[in-house]
């Protein structure tokens, strides 16, 4: 219509466009920002309903009786692991099978990139016992899953306990049309890994494993729990698993469902519920809720075991008992009981979970934000990235009016393409060293320096970040010619498009590792030309850049959890988080190490690269 | 003398209506006009969730055997086996009672179509008898024009359609034409048809067959509500306007006299929450005098008597048995679709002639005024 194809209105909506970029730019901006923070206001949530129709209400009748033997069997546990000094199998496998299930083992090695100093480890070796309790009449066609890990210390060993105090009870049982497989597994991720892959036939991680006897069909939900004391005040839910990825809601409702059901106190983040979401106290504790979630979606991290089952699409999650000071205890046989109901609910099930959101935020356990709610503030922030690639094409688009070189304009066209490939190039080759020389050349560095590995590698990391750093003075030293005024504009639109693309997909599959990088990466996106005070813009491009976003979230993170730690203290642990990072993508396949170092520190180094254009 | 004839008078009178209540008797004895009863009772949905709507049809199939109709005459349509589903705590076993009182798959149950042959193309071949030739008796509706059919379907329904095992529907049209085809092709006397889905009222709006009576658990815009859990089973056991039809039928037994209105006053919205609903338009006779067992039951009618009884003559004009419609006088051929409307709309068959009330009346008036004019006013103190 007459709108685009009119050249006066074109031009009338291209002098707008780049009359009010700058405004609109900011205005987008806030609006995210408070779009973002008006999630967790109360009414502006949802609250969590059961979606799943076979699953229905909490309509059973629990009857386990046996919490105290469950506590017992705990001790005896406890008193083994203690004598092999690890994993019991022996006594695990004898237990089982007096239990009547079907009990195998699966050995498993893996020798890390490098030591672990956080679980001080480097070569892990382990077995993993789990026994199979066949559905009397129902053929072995889908499974469900119950674990807890074996965990060194005095860890764990009631949720053992409790694990082995429900199969017996579950084995008397004639409903079950599931199998219902109870898995102890050592060396608590890692074991899980193995297990997993062992499962499905699948070997993404290069571990090597011993392969499994015992199947049991498709698992439809698993859970996994983590329990270290006799009584507990209070049940935690964990839900974020690796890259991000979240179980199906209904899992969290039908958890919070049986804890108002039989009467356990239940939390998410380890924070408590509260009700008054109309006063400031309130509605922050809402907020701390969800940006805790949402740090520890973006960090990618598999905050329980269940993390790694969420990508073979099994929902999954972990409940962690915690004694805290409070009156009121709950016992072992409560929280057997509450197991029991939702073993009992999801044995109903036809189909795996599915009607509920895959997608969302919690800032309480009986409210969400879903997808469609939390998107539009991404939405906003990528509408400025677009809008300044907009003025960016429109910039391009009229050349007559700056003569000043007559001949660039005619090479412009020509050196556009070769001018923006050069920073391109040398930013992901930077890239790439991030991602490979930190582990390739630890031995290296080893030798060189008074480090252990692990600090090796991270040093080696930050070595490579900030030497990237000094690239534009020395690349420019490359180009035979000189950059020209068209030249940065072109890496800057393509640089936005990138960035765009990049944040876009990131937030489609981890919205809140896409957003957090959003918040940091779009302001430099928008402003930074050749022409901004260099000194100034360069310390806040530093403050910008994706390693100290991590550091300043590493700091909220703990403000948040209520555990604020000093300056030295926060840079140990900002550290050992680069180190965990790098460590969980060579094991599990986290995708967040990679992300950050191919793609998003090559994308602030283009911006770096325009700053100091010449 | 006046002594005697008016003893006489009175012996008569009683006699005339003595004959008249013979004569009602006789009249209620073939009113019906059926020969024998069948049944069709359909479970339309699966999964262990929905064990109540098995539970429901099965609890209206123990009725009905109860009350007379063997197995052959009931085709029963039970879309998942809930008795044997894994899932099942107790199994071989469907209760309709909390705390397991009442067990109404017993041990002599006989589904016609089970699982997956529950389907909405089957359900329509059976009802209008387009069965292949291999198809056994047991599942076939073989019934003929002096049959009452009780059909009773249950399941998840909406505004005009019913829902067959998650992945078909029927629709409320679909079902009027196949009532339709029943009765041109003479399948049927009559036709009980109650449905207990959401919404059932919605699938009898559109029949248009005469001698069919309706009835649905809820109106249009309104669910039908479960009744009880079984926490120990984990789920509803049945539906509430089905429990209270089975509590109401539990009274019912063969020799009963409760009569259609009784049927529709079970389940009131106070304890069904929804709006029970019924349609009586399209049926020929009054409900009230529509016996339960004529639908539920298969009632042999056996009377002793020792007195002759004289068919009126509008029974002694036909040749194949006592009363009969004044439809099925025409020969047996199609008949058109618009003369329906004429059918339902025409004056009702004429009921057996008893003498007006008021005659009645009037005779005994006659025999007060004569006895006080003649004995005079003065003896009326004598009597009061």
């Amino acid at each position: 219509m007459g709108l685009l194809s009119d050249p006066n209105r074109r031009r009338a909506l291209i002098s707008l466009l780049t009359r009010l970029n700058a405004p609109i730019c900011v205005l987008c901006y806030f609006a995210a920002v408070c779009w973002f923070m008006g999630l967790s206001f109360e009414p502006f949530t949802l609250r969590t309903y059961m979606s799943e129709n076979a699953m229905g209400s909490t309509m059973v009748e629990e009857r386990f009786p046996a919490g105290e033997r469950a506590l017992a069997t705990a001790k005896e546990f406890g008193a083994h692991k203690k004598k092999v000094g690890g994993m019991p199998v022996d006594w695990l496998v004898k237990t089982m099978q007096a239990r009547g299930l079907e009990v195998f083992t699966q050995r498993f090695s893996r020798t890390l990139p490098f030591p672990d100093e956080n679980n001080e480890r480097y070569i892990v070796e382990g077995t993993n016992v789990y026994g199979i309790l066949r559905a009397p009449r129902a053929p072995r066609t889908e499974a469900l899953v119950l674990s807890a890990p074996c965990s060194p210390g005095d860890d764990n060993n009631q949720a053992v306990g409790l694990l082995l105090g429900l199969a017996h009870y579950f084995r008397n049982q004639v409903f079950w049309a599931k199998d219902i497989i109870f898995l102890v597994n050592e060396h608590d991720l890692i074991g899980m890994q193995a297990w997993l892959e062992g499962y499905h036939h699948t070997n993404t991680t290069g571990m090597d494993w011993s392969p499994l006897q015992g199947r049991g069909g498709s698992i439809q939900a698993a859970l996994s729990l983590e329990l270290s004391s006799d009584v507990v005040t209070s049940l935690d839910i964990v839900l974020e698993g690796l890259n991000g990825q979240l179980p199906n809601l209904d899992l969290a409702n039908l958890f919070y469902a049986f804890c108002q059901k039989i009467g356990v106190l239940c939390t998410i983040q380890g924070r408590i519920q509260r009700n008054d979401w109309d006063s400031v106290s309130g509605y922050s504790h809402a907020v701390q809720t969800m940006m805790l979630m949402v740090m520890k979606q973006a960090s990618g991290r598999s905050w329980g075991d269940h993390g790694l089952f969420l990508r073979y699409h099994i929902e999954a999650a972990t409940i962690k008992g915690i004694n805290s000071f409070r009156q009121y205890k709950t016992d072992a046989t409560t929280v057997g009981r509450l197991l029991e109901g939702m073993y009992r609910k999801l044995n109903n099930l036809l189909e795996r979970l599915h009607q509920s959101y895959f997608f969302y935020l919690m800032p309480s356990l009986s409210h969400f934000v879903s997808i469609g709610y939390y998107m539009p503030a991404f939405g906003l922030l990528a509408v400025i990235l677009l809008l300044r690639a907009l003025d960016l094409w429109v910039q391009l688009a009229t050349p007559p009016s700056r003569n000043e070189d007559g001949v660039a304009d005619i090479e412009q066209s020509s050196t556009g393409v070769l001018s923006v490939l050069t920073p391109l190039v040398i930013s992901h080759l930077t890239g790439a060293a991030l991602y490979m020389l930190p582990v390739r050349f630890q031995e290296m560095a080893v030798e060189h320096f008074q480090v252990s590995e692990t600090e090796a590698v991270v040093l080696t990391a930050i070595a490579v970040y900030t030497g990237g750093l000094a690239l534009p003075h020395n690349t420019h030293r490359l180009i035979s010619g000189e950059g020209t005024e068209q030249g940065w504009r072109v890496l800057k639109l393509v640089a936005v498009l990138y960035l765009a693309v990049l944040l876009g997909c990131t937030a489609l599959i981890n919205f809140s590792l896409g957003f957090i990088l959003a918040l940091t990466l779009v302001p430099v996106a928008s402003f930074v030309t050749p022409h901004v005070p260099k000194l100034l813009s360069a310390v806040v491009l530093v403050i910008l850049s994706p390693a100290f976003t991590l550091l300043f979230s590493v700091f909220i993170f703990q403000e948040l959890q209520e555990m604020p730690v000093s300056f030295q203290d926060g840079w140990m642990l900002y550290l050992s988080v680069i180190s965990q990072g790098i460590l969980d993508h060579y094991l599990y396949g986290s995708l967040v190490y990679p992300l950050i170092a191919l793609m998003v520190y090559p994308c602030w180094l283009l911006f770096w690269n325009i700053l100091f254009w010449k | 003398a006046f002594l005697l004839t008016f003893l006489s008078a009175i012996i008569m009178l009683i006699f005339i209506c003595f004959c008249v209540h013979f004569q009602n008797t006789a009249g209620q004895f073939f009113s019906s006009g059926h020969t024998n009863n069948w049944a069709v009772l359909v479970c339309t949905s699966r999964f262990w969730f929905n064990y109540r709507h098995v539970a429901n049809t099965l609890s209206v199939y123990r009725s009905v055997k109860r009350l007379g109709i063997p197995d052959s005459h009931i085709v029963l349509m039970l879309a998942d086996d809930m008795a044997c589903n894994h899932r099942n705590p107790k199994p071989a076993t469907v209760f309709s009672h909390r705390n397991m009182e009442l067990n109404v798959y017993g041990d002599d149950v006989e589904v016609d179509y089970r699982g997956y042959e529950v389907t909405v193309e089957n359900f329509l071949r059976v009802l209008t008898g387009r069965l292949p030739p291999s198809t056994p008796r047991s599942k076939r509706l073989l019934s003929d024009d002096r049959s009452n059919i009780l059909i009773y379907l249950t399941g998840h329904g909406g505004n005009g359609f019913l829902k067959f095992q998650d992945s078909e529907e029927i629709s409320n049209v679909e079902l009027a034409d196949a009532f339709e085809q029943m009765w041109q092709k003479r399948r049927y006397n009559e036709l009980l048809f109650i449905i207990d889905t959401c919404q059932g009222a919605s699938m009898y709006e559109r029949f248009y067959s005469p001698n069919i009576m309706a009835l649905a658990s809820s109106q249009v815009g309104e669910d039908s509500l479960s009744h009880q859990p079984d926490l120990a089973i984990g789920v509803h056991l049945m539906d509430r306007y089905t429990f209270y039809l089975l509590e109401f039928l539990e009274d019912i037994h063969p020799a009963s006299k409760s009569n259609m209105n009784d049927l529709f006053k079970v389940c009131p919205k106070s304890q069904c929450v929804s709006t029970p609903g019924h349609r009586t338009d399209l049926f020929l006779r009054d409900p009230g005098s529509v016996l339960i067992t004529d639908f539920f039951g298969s009632v042999r009618k056996v009377e002793i008597t020792m007195e002759a009884i004289h068919l009126t003559d509008p029974i002694l004009q036909l040749e194949d048995g006592p009363m009969s419609e004044e439809v099925q006088e025409k020969t047996y051929s199609y008949v058109d679709q618009l003369p329906v409307s004429e059918i339902i709309h025409q004056k009702p068959k004429q009921k057996d002639w008893h003498p007006p009330d008021g005659f009645i009346l009037g005779l005994w008036t006659l025999i007060l005024l004569v006895f006080f004019k003649t004995y005079g006013i003065k003896h009326l103190k004598h009597i009061f």
